[in-house]
């Protein structure tokens, strides 16, 4: 191909658009590095070296902080609020919430894609319909309802009301499955079936086994749409006991301490709340990027 | 469908068996029951937080509820009321303003991006890197600008003031608020949008683009006559998940600017959030919602009609 032929010449445009992508690159991924440098900063000397590519007066302290390990009294002195943040028990909500609604929504979601994709009932096709149709549904227009009804059931600020809209199924999650069950080959299970076995124990014996590595892709992309969510948190779980990262973050933030932000605070704790997703990205990379031309054009 | 495959193997590689009965009849008189059992989590879900809470929300549009008590029905004064309120015009201005914004730059750079990477490097590495943003909470990306932009000692500024230029109230000036919040959106999603069009070119045969070149054709021409219409599936998707999720923004707004400064960033879901959570209004939130709602069904239609984005020119 001649993609393959011009690779070797060096020309003056590739030139040029290898320095875009690096550009590109670097505008991606840099920011990173700042927040890095910046959690390891003190506050107080950030403003006199603002433009410093290493830490200003290298300090662990903006972690401590972030963890509630440090005193009151010392959080103020390095221009931190004093006031009382735990990421600890955030962490914990955030996995936790992630974690379940994951958990749940990719098993029951995948059962449900194989009868969507597999047996054959009446109505199949309009209920595969609507379940879709919900995708057009905007996230602020049912979280009223929703608010209201997980309020009504006396949920509010708990675990269990944080993660019932999301438990049960994800749109994307059955639309992500179905696709693989319908390219998935049935001979496999049409000999199991000859041999006598339901479908309950096709899915469970045959199908689920098979389908490891669709269901890890999905598990790993829901999981972190989940553990990124804010809006639903911060409706639903707001206290400090059910709060989740993302919602600790947007308090933290809002606890301006002594007229200026508590900047190298507010990076360690949003490096805290980026690390588990950096560490599935450098884990999983590959599955996750390769993942992208799937849910989008297929 | 399946049927008669699965006809042929009954009959021929299994002698044994009966034609009739286990399997195969079941097949005829359809799997009902068992796919209700199959179904019944994820119709739980359906019913209790789609399907109810869509009708709901249409009703509480038609109410007047502050949550206590129950919602009086006031028929459409919320809507004569919305069609009045200079802050929901506003709000649609600036979301509109957002969302414009989005779509130019956005479809900009990460075609241009697309194409880079297909002429140049096509390594997983450099698609990693470039998704990294987007792998992030909008509540991440939000709090690194907001430090990055800031006025006093951001690293944005310094690099501008290098420049030689007049530093920028990134978040504080009434006229960048809109656009910074709009960059911001821009950098995490850049990537992942680049790596959708990159699987649509990876999508286009080779022997097209050898075809053209034999042709004569220079590659401008080569990109306007075959690239871009052969792209268009997928660009209508990337603009109907732009268009979409840009209407909703909330979380970028919510931690840093908060809808100021005065009135520049109150984009429509932040309008919605204040009105229902803030001032216990829940008719006038879900009034607003259903607005939403119905804007975003109109664009959808819309692009998918006009860009034809179900149909591919490559059947």
């Amino acid at each position: 191909m001649s993609t393959q032929r011009t690779a070797r010449r060096i020309t003056p445009g590739k030139v040029v658009a290898l320095i875009c992508l690096a550009l590109a690159i670097a505008v991606s991924v840099l920011p990173f590095y700042w927040v890095l440098r910046t959690a390891l900063s003190t506050n107080g000397s950030l403003a006199a070296n603002s433009a410093s590519l290493l830490p200003a007066d290298f300090n662990l302290g903006a972690f401590q902080r972030v963890f509630g390990l440090q005193s009151p009294s010392e959080a103020i002195a390095e221009g931190g609020s004093g006031g009382s943040i735990n990421f600890w028990g955030y962490l914990l909500n955030s996995v936790l919430y992630a974690g379940i609604t994951t958990a749940g929504a990719v098993f029951f979601s995948s059962l449900a894609a194989y009868a969507f994709a597999r047996l054959h009932w009446k109505g199949r096709d309009k209920v595969f319909a609507l379940f879709l149709g919900t995708v057009l549904v905007p996230g602020i227009f049912t979280a009223l309802p929703n608010f209201l009804f997980v309020k009504n059931l006396g949920l509010l600020n708990t675990m269990a009301g944080m993660v019932l809209p999301y438990v049960f199924m994800t749109p994307f999650a059955i639309f992500f499955m179905r696709q693989f069950f319908l390219n998935f080959s049935r001979e496999v299970e049409e000999a199991a079936m000859l041999d006598g076995a339901d479908h309950w124990r096709i899915y469970f014996r045959i199908v689920l086994p098979n389908a490891a590595a669709p269901l890890a892709t999905l598990a790993l992309l829901t999981f972190m749409g989940q553990w990124n969510d804010y809006f639903w948190p911060l409706l639903v779980g707001g206290d400090e006991s059910s709060r989740v990262l993302t919602v600790g973050l947007g308090v933290f933030k809002s606890q301006s301490p002594q007229g200026a932000p508590d900047w190298s605070g507010l990076m360690a704790a949003t490096l805290v709340s980026a690390i588990p997703v950096l560490i599935i990205f450098g884990l999983f990379g590959k599955k996750i990027v390769n993942s992208i031309g799937f849910n989008g054009t297929k | 469908m399946a049927t008669p495959v699965l006809a042929g193997r009954s009959a021929g590689t299994r002698p044994g068996r009966p034609r009739r009965g286990g399997p195969a009849r079941r097949r005829t008189s359809g799997d009902l029951k068992i796919a209700l059992v199959f179904i019944l989590p994820a119709l739980i879900g359906l019913v209790f937080f789609y399907l109810v809470p869509t009708i709901r929300g249409i009703y509480l549009s038609f109410t007047d509820y502050s949550i206590l008590g129950d919602p009086d029905w006031v028929g459409v004064k919320n809507y004569q009321a919305i069609a009045k309120d200079p802050l929901f015009w506003n709000a649609l201005w600036v979301t509109v303003e957002y969302v414009v914004i989005n779509i130019v730059l956005q479809t900009a750079i990460a075609l241009g991006l697309a194409l880079l990477m297909h002429h140049v490097a096509r390594s997983t590495w450099v698609r990693g890197a470039l998704l990294m943003p987007y792998l992030m909470a909008n509540v991440i990306a939000a709090l690194l600008w907001f430090w990055m932009l800031d006025y006093q000692i951001g690293i944005v500024n310094q690099i501008i003031e290098w420049l030689g230029l007049p530093r920028v109230a990134f978040f504080g000036d009434e006229g960048w608020a809109i656009p910074t919040q709009a960059l911001i959106n821009t950098w995490r999603n850049m990537g992942y949008t680049a790596l959708l069009i990159f699987a649509g070119l990876q999508a286009i045969p080779g022997n097209l683009y050898e075809a053209a070149r034999l042709d004569g054709s220079g590659p401008f021409q080569t990109f306007g006559r075959i690239t871009l219409p052969l792209l268009r599936p997928v660009l209508a998707l990337v603009l109907v998940l732009t268009v979409t999720g840009s209407f909703q923004v909330f979380d970028t707004v919510a931690v840093t600017t908060g809808g100021g400064p005065v009135n520049a960033t109150r984009v429509l879901q932040y309008y919605i959030f204040q009105r229902a959570f803030n001032e216990q209004d829940f008719g006038y939130g879900s009034a607003i919602a259903v607005i939403l709602f119905l804007i975003l069904m109109v664009v959808a239609i819309l692009q998918m009609k006009f860009l034809r984005g179900n149909e591919s020119d490559l059947d």
